[in-house]
């Protein structure tokens, strides 16, 4: 087998001085009930060809995103990745180290870590990051734990318009601690209405913008209310590439904002692993869950970065830790920072700049088709539509044409009533072909 | 130097000596490499755009007017910054890893080529279902070898990292007691020597904790356990192997004792490494254990993740599992993700979409490429490669449990140092000059000074001998007065030992700029 390196004779002599007869001396403590002697009913090891055309063969099943006119977004982006990003990810150094836990043999972890702090914080509008989580909707359900940690209130409200994914993890994680929490019903344009199930009780408000809809909302207004009643505000984005176009969630009067951050230098594969952001305010980072990394000095006075604030965390608190986090999202925060410092400033404003303007063609293309409505108000690259039809049966047709033409929302949430919504994406991948190819398509299902 | 003599010490030696630094802060090769923040310029890109067709007009009031505040560099200049910082990383690909608890194992490259494949890796989590049935027919082959190697009945797939496994198997074993009408169980019982995760994910889903004490053989504590069983208890958490590198004798009695009095039984499978194709945890009476993908079936631990946990079941907590998950019917494969009917049993969801299907796809063909034959081999070579370790060096090092075979892992204590003045932090500091990542350091808890060695299977005989034959040397150096090698160490890494306490205490958690010049006055 080719990733085993004893020989027979290795593990013979390895046997005599250990002192044991056989490998079975080694499994003595093992229960006679539970040593297995048959095989398994499992195939017998295989080499890189076989391997190789088992998988290709799988994957040749799938429809991916840049095989042809593409709009999925709803939580996921199709954006294009520069090559340098995949080349440095699988550096050995990178790829294959652990958990910096010895940071004088880590700081090439370690100093991207610190890096991708400062671009998240930067992003956000707040003062710290953390790490990185495990995706956007895990990163959602810790913010409103923390928030009830802050607070020492136990209610969280749910705007209509977030993930439904999100809400569906947050209340999960939340009710497991007895969290009481509030899910408005699913709505376009309705983030503000949050406000008005604040109350004293109320740990946090938690609102999406660009939300799931693609509503693009100034949530100013929701932040007073929230801090007039002691309550924290949450802001959730989930396409990272907005924070180049919009006002900061920290600009607009956050506590918290999390994000998905799979847009920036993480590929799709089919949800995971993607990369939680968490942001906060600096009189918050001791209850913030998760990985930080803080800056200091060697022994000779250089310096260094290293794991800190660790007392948060559960190999030190064990259960009075702020979170059971054991890892973050690593490589996924290496590809993030190395995208990020491609892009730059100008980088990143041009490419959210591109997306928000292919966005609107899409709008202008799908309103001038008959009997469909544009239903998000402002958008940023996603918005949703009303079809004269059923969204997921007019998915689904389209497949046949080669047109993956977008998110029906009654996938994500069967219960809203919603079957005719469709949610379409576009970004800077998205040509004008695909439009067109979209356009001609609905227009063939209509009949017109 | 003043040590700490409880725990980890945090804080080197201010009056550490040099070894005669470059006149620029280069050591060699390595280049003192600045942050992104005061390498880039405000202005440049690595990318190349084409220009928007459209401004941004309709979104009045809503776009971003200060500067954010990100540098831009060029691609030659990305390209070398981040070499330039993947030098001062050690990785498995560079030496042995010997990190206990965390299988450091070679990561094969084939697994990476079939991630990238554009089938998997370009494929969006919610394209539909009939364009997605080579993926859905990868989880569902792969939840089949889980669930045959461990003779579980069920999988649930989507948590992404060992602890987030854990918090699957502990919300579904929290709403089978409440579907029995046991919702008042409070209690989780956890031996001394756990993974710090078991307490915190108890305590995350509201449970309280009780602590079971240790024999001296490095086991639970049968009577203790006994003693601690009643109708208050919802679970237990145990590692078997165990955290201590040991197989915990008593497994059969443990579950059984455990059911007896209605609570499940957790077993946390971060040492399946030790047993996978020689014994199935099912066989064992265990109701749910996690399967760290990134340990046992060798995706890359990447600096700390992504990893992938999914969750193997008992038949009693597999109606619980969360959404999604893949059922195969007469038109192929579908993907119940909004469980309706008999199916609402689940808890709820644990994540966005379907779970880490990147790993998904190399942990896939890891397995395939190993077969049950190779796995088994896996297995028995890695606690061969612990065994031989723990035969070398108990001639100068004290394992904590000398008598009988360990695991995957071999256990050292910090006896044999007392009276050298060094430390178990400092050997392992030391070990960096020698070339391998130091051991696991002061875990398990239960263990004196405790250093955890796992070396997996992916060494050879001669590495382990380089690494045996390094670690004796040093022991040597240690007992016989070379105090400096230690307590200074590392002197030859890419820096010397770190302030932790400094760090800790006055936080810099992002760059800031030295001057008060704002981020983009150019």
């Amino acid at each position: 087998m080719r990733y085993l390196p004893l020989t027979p004779a290795d593990r013979a002599n390895m046997l005599s001085v250990i002192g044991a007869k056989s490998i079975d001396d080694l499994f003595i403590d093992v229960p006679g009930v539970a040593q297995i002697r048959d095989p398994f009913d499992l195939p017998r090891h295989a080499g890189e060809m076989e391997v190789e055309r088992e998988l290709a063969a799988l994957a040749a099943m799938n429809r991916p995103a840049g095989s042809g006119p593409f709009f999925c977004g709803a939580g996921a982006y199709k954006h294009h990745i520069p090559a340098t990003v995949d080349h440095v990810i699988q550096r050995s150094e990178f790829l294959t180290s652990y958990t910096p836990y010895q940071p004088e043999i880590a700081q090439g972890t370690l100093q991207v870590l610190f890096e991708f702090q400062t671009q998240v914080a930067a992003l956000t509008g707040l003062d710290v990051a953390n790490a990185s989580m495990y995706d956007g909707s895990t990163a959602c359900a810790e913010a409103v734990m923390m928030a009830q940690r802050v607070t020492r209130r136990n209610k969280a409200v749910l705007s209509g318009g977030l993930h439904p994914h999100y809400a569906a993890v947050t209340q999960t994680i939340a009710s497991a601690e007895s969290m009481e929490i509030t899910r408005l019903a699913a709505a376009i344009d309705a983030e503000a209405a949050v406000i008005a199930s604040i109350d004293t009780d109320t740990a946090c408000v938690v609102v999406q913008t660009p939300n799931a809809f693609g509503t693009v909302t100034d949530v100013s207004k929701i932040a007073e209310a929230a801090h007039a009643a002691g309550a924290l505000l949450i802001v959730v984005t989930t396409e990272a590439v907005s924070f180049g176009l919009l006002k900061s969630p920290g600009e607009m009067g956050a506590d918290i904002a999390v994000a998905e951050g799979q847009s920036i230098g993480v590929g799709l594969s089919y949800g995971g692993p993607y990369i939680g952001l968490f942001a906060c305010k600096e009189k918050y980072v001791r209850q913030m869950p998760g990985r930080l990394c803080g800056e200091t000095l060697d022994a000779e006075g250089r310096r260094g970065f290293v794991l800190t604030l660790s007392t948060r965390e559960q190999h030190i608190r064990r259960d009075k830790a702020t979170s059971n986090i054991c890892t973050n999202s690593g490589l996924c925060a290496l590809a993030f920072t190395i995208h990020l410092s491609l892009l730059g400033e100008r980088g990143l404003k041009s490419l959210a700049a591109l997306n928000h303007s292919r966005a609107r063609e899409l709008r202008d293309a799908l309103a001038a088709v008959p009997g469909v409505e544009i239903l998000t108000p402002r958008f940023f690259n996603e918005f949703a539509v009303r079809l004269p039809a059923n969204a997921i049966e007019t998915v689904e047709a389209l497949v046949g044409q080669g047109i993956i033409a977008g998110v029906p929302y009654s996938r994500l949430a069967p219960e809203a009533g919603m079957d005719d919504v469709l949610l379409v994406a576009a970004t800077e991948t998205t040509t004008e072909a695909d439009i067109a190819a979209l356009v001609a398509a609905l227009k063939g299902r209509t009949g017109q | 130097m003043s040590m700490n003599s409880v725990g980890r010490p945090t804080r080197p030696d201010q009056q550490s000596p040099g070894v005669g630094g470059s006149l620029t802060g280069a050591r060699g090769l390595l280049q003192d490499e600045a942050l992104i923040f005061e390498l880039g310029g405000w202005d440049k890109t690595g990318v190349d755009l084409e220009a928007p067709k459209f401004d941004a007009s309709d979104l009045d009031g809503l776009v971003r007017s200060a500067p954010i505040g990100l540098p831009g560099l060029s691609e030659p200049e990305a390209m070398r910054h981040y070499v330039r910082l993947s030098q001062k990383n050690h990785a498995i690909d560079l030496a042995l890893y010997p990190l206990g608890s965390c299988t450091m194992k070679h990561n094969p490259r084939l697994n990476e080529k079939m991630a990238r494949l554009a089938g998997f890796g370009d494929l969006h989590p919610l394209t539909p279902v009939s364009a997605s049935q080579g993926a859905l027919a990868l989880m569902d082959r792969l939840a089949h070898w889980l669930k045959t190697l461990t003779a579980m009945p069920a999988v649930a797939m989507s948590p992404k990292a060992g602890a987030h496994g854990e918090l699957c198997g502990l919300l579904c074993i929290k709403a089978a007691h409440e579907a029995k009408g046991q919702g008042h169980r409070r209690t989780v019982l956890v031996p001394t020597s756990a993974h710090g995760t078991n307490p915190a994910t108890a305590a995350f889903v509201g449970y309280s904790v009780t602590e079971i004490a240790q024999t001296q053989d490095g086991r639970v504590d049968l009577a203790d356990l006994e003693a601690k069983l009643s109708e208050d208890v919802a679970a237990i958490m145990v590692t078997n192997p165990n955290t201590c590198g040991l197989f915990e004798r008593d497994i059969v009695e443990i579950a059984r004792l455990t059911h007896e009095v209605g609570a499940y039984f957790y077993c946390d499978g971060a040492n399946f490494n030790a047993i996978v194709g020689r014994v199935r945890p099912g066989d064992l009476g265990v109701d749910a254990m996690h399967i760290n993908l990134h340990k046992t079936f060798s995706t890359p631990h990447g600096g700390g993740g992504p990893g992938a946990g999914p969750v193997v079941l008992s038949a009693a907590l597999a109606p619980f599992a969360p959404a999604p998950w893949v059922v195969s019917g007469p038109k192929g494969f579908d993907l119940i993700e909004s469980p309706e009917g008999e199916a609402v049993q689940g808890f709820g969801r644990m994540v966005a979409f379907q779970g880490q299907m990147g790993m998904f796809v190399r942990a896939y063909a890891y397995m395939l490429s190993h077969g049950a034959d190779g796995l088994r081999q896996v297995a028995e070579d890695a606690v061969l490669n612990a065994n031989y370790i723990k035969a070398r060096l108990s001639k100068v090092m004290t394992p904590a449990f000398p008598e009988g075979p360990c695991m995957h892992e071999a256990l050292f204590d910090d006896h044999w140092l007392e009276g050298t003045g060094i430390t178990t932090l400092d050997f392992a500091k030391a070990m960096i000059d020698e070339g391998f990542h130091p051991m696991t350091m002061y875990f398990p808890l239960v263990v004196h000074g405790a250093m955890l060695i796992e070396p997996t299977e992916t060494e050879s005989k001669l590495e382990l001998d380089r690494f045996c034959d390094a670690l004796i040397a040093l022991a040597n150096a240690a007992k016989g007065g070379d105090v400096e090698r230690f307590t200074g160490a590392p002197y030859l890494a890419p820096l010397r030992r770190l302030d932790e306490t400094q760090a800790a205490r006055k936080p810099k958690l992002t760059w800031k700029p030295v001057s008060q010049t704002p981020l983009a006055a150019e």
